[in-house]
């Protein structure tokens, strides 16, 4: 549980951009976080609330957009999301398996007010 | 009026630049660093300490301990034979390279030639803060259970070298190691696994010759 540690990073990307691009006020800000990434949603939120009080930040929206996890087969190129007890191949059964995506924790967008 | 600004930056940006300076420090005082990650109970303490006995004559080293409250651990590396060093990290979950960082002052780098830190119990957490060092290494235990890959694909996909600690208890405890070294295998290719235990000391000196082809 390191929510609190990340949203404070969120706060400081997002008042970066923010403060040159001039902006008065951030009233959205976009997140992408895959499934590997082990963050939760709702702790964000709590910590959001209140370390973005008294910035130009107060009250901004998060919208979550969530990557579920990808591998590939490296073998029969079988796209597939992994269930959570057997990772291999479930068209070849292959273990021969490269990870697409679930990695990502990124701000992806804001929006604000000038 | 609104608008949209694109960033796409990544949430561990910073921690990753100060990692970078940790690095580059550790570079410029010619000290090798690990960060060992593992479970609570996993056995990184006995891990260093028979570490630092076997090496200690050869090279100076330093344990830094993520511990959230006491010194037991960093008590144990120095009687072993380290310069030891503890973070409490008052309830965190992880060490971040912020913290390493501000310790790295604290340690005379010139007289060092291999760095330990001991991150906190956690299979979670520390996975997302890199530190700085030199290669990350996770041990696992026989009796964590053979799913551990599984459960926690951001950590076993994300290291250097993996030690199987605790071999000894094989023989009692339900553990598929072709299960285990299979989830492994898939998201870690080609991993450097070391499968030892720290009491009967097998497969400890696969480990030593490893660490110490690393240092040279």
């Amino acid at each position: 549980m390191h929510e609190l540690s990340v949203t404070e990073s969120l706060l400081d990307i997002a008042l970066k951009h923010a403060r040159n691009a001039k902006a008065a006020h951030i009233t959205d800000i976009y997140l992408v976080i895959g499934q590997l990434a082990s963050v939760i949603d709702d702790s964000v939120q709590f910590y959001w609330d209140i370390i973005s009080k008294d910035t130009i930040a107060e009250g901004a929206e998060l919208h979550f957009k969530r990557l579920q996890t990808e591998f590939v087969c490296k073998e029969c190129k079988n796209q597939y999301q992994p269930v959570e007890n057997d990772f291999s191949c479930p068209s070849c059964a292959s273990s021969n398996i490269e990870i697409l995506t679930g990695r990502e924790f990124y701000v992806e967008s804001i929006e604000i007010k000038i | 009026m609104p608008n949209r600004i694109s960033i796409v930056e990544n949430i561990f940006s910073k921690n990753d630049q100060i990692a970078n300076k940790n690095r580059l420090i550790l570079e410029d005082a010619g000290v090798f660093a690990i960060n060992l990650m593992a479970s609570p109970g996993a056995g990184k303490t006995s891990v260093i300490e028979n570490t630092v006995m076997e090496m200690a004559g050869r090279y100076k080293i330093a344990v830094i301990d993520g511990d959230i409250a006491t010194s037991i651990d960093a008590d144990r590396a120095v009687a072993a034979g380290a310069t030891a060093i503890q973070i409490n990290t008052g309830g965190e979950c992880h060490l971040d390279a912020n913290m390493l960082h501000q310790e790295l002052s604290n340690l005379n780098l010139s007289d060092l030639d291999l760095l330990i830190v001991e991150n906190v119990g956690n299979l979670i957490c520390p996975a997302s803060f890199q530190l700085g060092t030199h290669k990350n290494i996770l041990i696992a235990s026989i009796p964590e259970g053979d799913d551990k890959p599984y459960k926690y694909p951001g950590m076993y996909s994300g290291v250097d070298a993996l030690i199987i600690n605790k071999l000894d208890l094989l023989p009692y405890v339900p553990f598929d190691m072709d299960y285990f070294v299979r989830g492994v295998e898939i998201l870690n290719p080609g991993l450097k696994t070391f499968p030892m235990s720290c009491v009967t000391k097998d497969g400890f000196n696969d480990w030593l010759t490893w660490l110490n082809e690393q240092i040279k």
